[in-house]
């Protein structure tokens, strides 16, 4: 198992583990602030961004993808920010004209540029590409200590290692404002906390993440990764920093079994090929919050929400 | 002829015909269908929705081949994909319901995870044999190539018996839309309306699977209705703006999309009724920005007027030249700044109501109510006759404006 | 949790001190008897084992601190809430089967005032029961919406859009919708919260026209100054029954004390001239 799993597998599932981490950290709060759905929006409108940033670099690279995919999301929340104070529309229905719009037209300038040069296709784009993201320089456990090997490791992880770092060291400075703000954002913003920015960097981070693991996970299922080990994990504590430690064991357990499934799965069960590691990635967990809203120790409402009236 | 009149009349071929109509009805369909989710504010359960197909597409394509067949009936794939949309919403539902998470995260999660699952049965397929999944990547974006009389048929029955089912309960759904605690109270089943709202979305989210994709379709529901939204303030008008929005949209864009090669036609149609959203935000008559601009330079001018007739009821010198223009303007004072007979007229029924709205402001407490004096609003607009005889009869006797 | 029509007399009900009350036997009389309902969230009772019986036509108001169950109590009484357990019944039925006697007035927050809907519209939603979904809105409904609008001093705003009406308007326009059904019974939640004088004086004089024409009105009220002027029977809810009965023997010192937790200021009870405060 030794040089095939390092060669195949270690690589996939380090970036898929790093990915995950970094679309639940911020997912925490998305959720916190009833605003998992615009979640929903950055998985749509990194692919216009991406496509863009293509467009005026001409060439795939790390940071003008990042920037593009940023700067989409920056566009977007603007556009929906824009929509919902001019036009007195609710929240849901502004992210969805803006994200839909801006989704047909990546598509659109995607259909019509010329990509044969690099692999922007729709269906990666959605779909992700984790399995082609291997190592094939190593050549076992040791060569994790061969520079030369070291060298070829595909730059994916290291752009998404970069990526997850600099969201986890987000969170850690801002925990203190994190905390206050979302439980109470009056009174955050009376101790002088700039809540506003605030939410607009929790975006603008989620956003970011989200590119970064555009290569794992492909954009559509990234909302996946936004909630699903947040909201189980939501259910397993009271507690805010439970909460994150949670989310990220489940995001990592999401991650590993979600790929060793989709690699090796079909291969128990008789078949030969692999099948998409992106989707078996949210499939697991999506059983894994299904296990959480059944058997959470905090699944249950307390309080008199407004979910209790029609 | 120009490419493009040729497809807006339908010449551009049979294939592009059949596509710009099934088009406009998903669109009219589409539209109409989406209202009732946008005023109940819960717009993005169609992407949900849309996203929850997927996974039924795939299964119904995997049981279609064991049991035989060729895996691609259209009618085959519509129902799994109705089945797996149909859990999804339960699901929705049942989260919001039973566990402390939001309505909001538990259709993210079931949208991400369907997807996913969808996803994984699409690379089952395609190991499958790979000449047999050609085609249900079409359902993610759309396919209008190879569109067959029977898929317009589809569109067309499927989109009729969803108009009309909105149409038939829309007493019902704008109710529990409008004031869903009401509606309990008289009897409707709350829970039941709102499961046939988001069941009729589903219908249709299907019906379009074909031509303009789960992902696209989202956008068919919730734009023209939110577009709609701006031209009528009647809840029963929006549905058919919403329909004739998405219809032209669907028709229009099928026609551009038709008229140019590699233009694909779901993302066209998107971005038309994105078109005419922008449109409508900005020059709708009532709700649009330049309108609401319009407003507030008359309102402004209003302001001016009322301070010039309050300058001259209290016999003060007007100073402002614009106020000064404005007035001579209307007629109300002479050149040399005196006031004319109308202008006395004025000026004196502005002081009195100038006094009663300082009793209304006393009375009552609400500053979007008293914030609507500019001078130029009647009282009688803003107040009952109650209420006014009411301040009037803390105000006392009229009192006349001193003139020459 | 339903008791067969045909018996009339319900077995009696353990309140949590252990004392026997008997519950209240649902008479055709009553225009609402509740027995025994209690709603809780996640195992804290909002309202627990509480029954009611308001009597015909008369002015009921219920009253007790914030958050004590009053709101409760009338929407879990409508099924607007699920209930733990209990029954309600509408003039000796159950009310399932009575919808069409009972008019609701809701509280005017939980709605959305820029939905687009204009005054007219939303009076005439207190008829679609009566017209089904099919059926056309006739011109003698029409004319009825009109003259409910007419009743609360509305008719000239009917085809403003709801969001541009000051508060107490809006107030105005639910009656109407109320008041177009047709009911013998008129719920209402917290009608003059919030509300201009003239707006309170426009609903307590349509309200006393209802009572003069046989109808039922029970109201959650929050004011307690103006319990004695407006109400004919009281009943003080603090999660469970505290009292019920005419206001003039049941709007006391020492139920008022009881209901609230003895947070009454002496003074406030004399200026409520309560009946027995000193």
């Amino acid at each position: 198992m030794g040089a095939n799993f390092v060669q195949f597998s270690l690589t996939p599932i380090l970036i898929g583990v790093l990915s995950a981490i970094a679309c639940a950290l911020p997912g925490n709060f998305l959720i916190l602030r009833r605003q998992a759905l615009i979640g929903d929006a950055i998985s749509h409108v990194v692919l216009p961004g991406i496509v863009v940033a293509f467009l005026i670099t001409g060439a795939i690279s790390a940071i003008p993808m990042l920037l593009g995919a940023a700067g989409a999301a920056v566009v977007a929340v603007v556009l929906i920010e824009a929509i919902k104070r001019l036009g007195k529309i609710e929240p849901g229905a502004a992210m969805g004209v803006v994200f839909t719009s801006m989704f047909a037209a990546g598509v659109l300038i995607l259909e019509r540029t010329d990509t044969s040069k690099v692999h922007i296709d729709v269906e990666h784009a959605l779909m992700g590409n984790l399995e082609s993201l291997i190592w094939l320089r190593a050549e076992g456990w040791h060569s994790l200590l061969d520079p030369a090997a070291l060298a070829a490791l595909p730059h994916e992880l290291f752009r998404i290692a970069i990526v997850c770092s600099i969201v986890v060291a987000l969170t850690v400075i801002f925990w203190r404002w994190l905390k206050i703000a979302t439980f109470d954002e009056g009174f955050a913003q009376a101790l002088g906390i700039p809540t506003s920015a605030l939410g607009f960097g929790i975006v603008v981070t989620a956003a970011v993440a989200a590119v970064a693991a555009f290569d794992a996970v492909g954009s559509i299922i990234v909302i996946a990764m936004f909630i699903c080990p947040p909201a189980a994990a939501r259910l397993m504590t009271n507690s805010l920093k439970h909460q994150i430690w949670w989310s990220v064991v489940f995001a990592t357990l999401s991650a590993i079994f979600g790929y060793i499934f989709a690699g090796y799965g079909p291969l128990w069960l008789g078949a030969s090929n692999a099948v998409s590691a992106a989707g078996m990635i949210a499939a697991v967990s999506g059983i894994i919050l299904g296990t959480a809203c059944l058997f959470g120790p905090h699944r249950s409402r307390v309080g008199i929400g407004k979910e209790t009236t029609v | 002829m120009n490419p493009f009149l040729d497809a807006l009349f339908l010449q551009a071929g049979y294939n592009a015909a059949l596509v710009a109509i099934g088009a406009a009805l998903l669109g009219f369909s589409a539209g109409s269908s989406g209202t009732f989710l946008f005023l109940r504010k819960r717009a993005l359960v169609c992407d949900a929705v849309a996203h929850a197909t997927l996974p039924g597409v795939g299964i119904a394509f995997i049981v279609m081949v064991s049991l035989g067949g060729d895996g691609r009936s259209l009618i085959g794939l519509l129902l799994g994909s109705a089945i797996t949309a149909w859990v999804g919403l339960f699901l929705i539902e049942w989260i919001a319901r039973h566990t402390r998470l939001a309505e909001d995260a538990a259709i993210g999660a079931v949208l991400g995870v369907f997807f996913g699952v969808g996803i994984v049965l699409l690379t089952i397929i395609q190991s499958m044999s790979s000449g047999r999944q050609a085609g249900l990547e079409g359902f993610l974006l759309g396919s209008t190539a190879g569109m067959l009389f029977q898929d317009a048929f589809v569109i067309a029955i499927g989109g009729s018996l969803a108009v009309l089912a909105t149409w038939l309960m829309r007493r019902p759904m704008t109710l529990v839309a409008f004031d869903s605690e009401y509606a309990a109270a008289i009897g409707y089943d709350v829970r039941r309306v709102d499961l046939l709202m988001m069941g009729i979305v589903m219908g249709v989210t299907v019906i379009g699977l074909k031509l303009v994709g789960l992902i696209l379709i989202v956008a068919m529901l919730i734009i023209p209705a939110v577009t709609a939204r701006f031209w009528t303030e009647r809840s029963g008008n929006v549905i058919w703006i919403a329909g004739a929005i998405g219809g032209a949209s669907g028709y229009l864009g099928a026609v551009i999309s038709a008229s140019a090669p590699a233009l694909p036609t779901g993302p066209i149609i998107v971005l038309v009724a994105a078109g005419c959203f922008v449109f409508s935000l900005l020059f709708a008559p009532v709700r649009g920005v330049l309108a609401a601009v319009i407003r507030h330079r008359r309102f402004q001018a209003r302001v001016h007027r009322r301070q010039g007739l309050l300058a001259l009821a209290a016999q003060h010198p007007i100073r402002e030249a614009y106020t000064l223009r404005l007035l001579r303007h209307e007629g109300l004072v002479r050149a040399d700044g005196v006031p004319t007979k109308t202008g006395r007229a004025q000026a004196a029924k502005i002081a009195r109501d100038e006094r009663r709205w300082d009793i209304a402001r006393q009375v009552h407490q609400d500053v979007g109510l008293t914030g609507r004096y500019d001078g130029l609003t009647p009282i009688e607009d803003v107040f009952t006759h109650d209420e006014i005889a009411d301040f009037d009869r803390r105000l006392g006797r009229p009192v006349a404006v001193g003139g020459e | 949790m339903k008791t067969s029509m045909t018996s009339m007399q319900q077995p009696t009900v353990a309140a949590q001190d252990g004392r026997v009350t008997p519950s209240a036997a649902p008479s055709s009389d009553s225009p609402l008897t509740v027995s025994g309902v209690t709603v809780s969230y996640s195992e804290k009772p909002a309202v627990f084992s509480v029954d009611a019986t308001f009597p015909p036509n008369a002015m009921s108001a219920i009253i007790g601190p914030n958050g004590a169950g009053k709101s409760t109590l009338l929407k879990a009484a409508l099924g607007v809430i699920p209930r733990l357990s209990g029954d309600v019944h509408v003039f000796g039925r159950p009310i399932e089967q009575a919808r069409e006697r009972i008019a609701y007035v809701p509280q005017r927050a939980s709605v959305d005032w820029d939905f687009p809907t204009t005054v007219i519209d939303v009076v005439q939603m207190g008829l679609y029961r009566q017209v089904g979904l099919l059926g056309r809105l006739s011109g003698q409904m029409k004319t009825r919406a009109l003259n409910c609008l007419e009743r609360v001093g509305m008719v000239d705003f009917a085809q403003r859009q709801i969001g541009q009406l000051s508060g107490g308007q809006q107030q105005r326009v639910f009656l109407a919708r109320a008041l177009a059904q047709d009911a013998d019974l008129y719920l209402l939640d917290e009608p003059f919260a919030g509300v201009d004088a003239a707006t309170e004086r426009a609903i307590v004089d349509v309200l006393q026209l209802l009572k003069a024409e046989g109808k039922a009105v029970v109201a959650v009220h929050h004011d307690l100054s103006t319990v004695r002027n407006y109400f004919d029977h009281v009943f003080l809810i603090n999660v469970r029954r505290m009292a019920e009965g005419p206001v003039s023997t049941t709007f006391t010192t020492e139920n008022l004390q009881a209901t609230y937790g003895g947070r009454l200021a002496a003074t406030h009870l004399d200026e409520l001239s309560v009946a027995g405060a000193v």
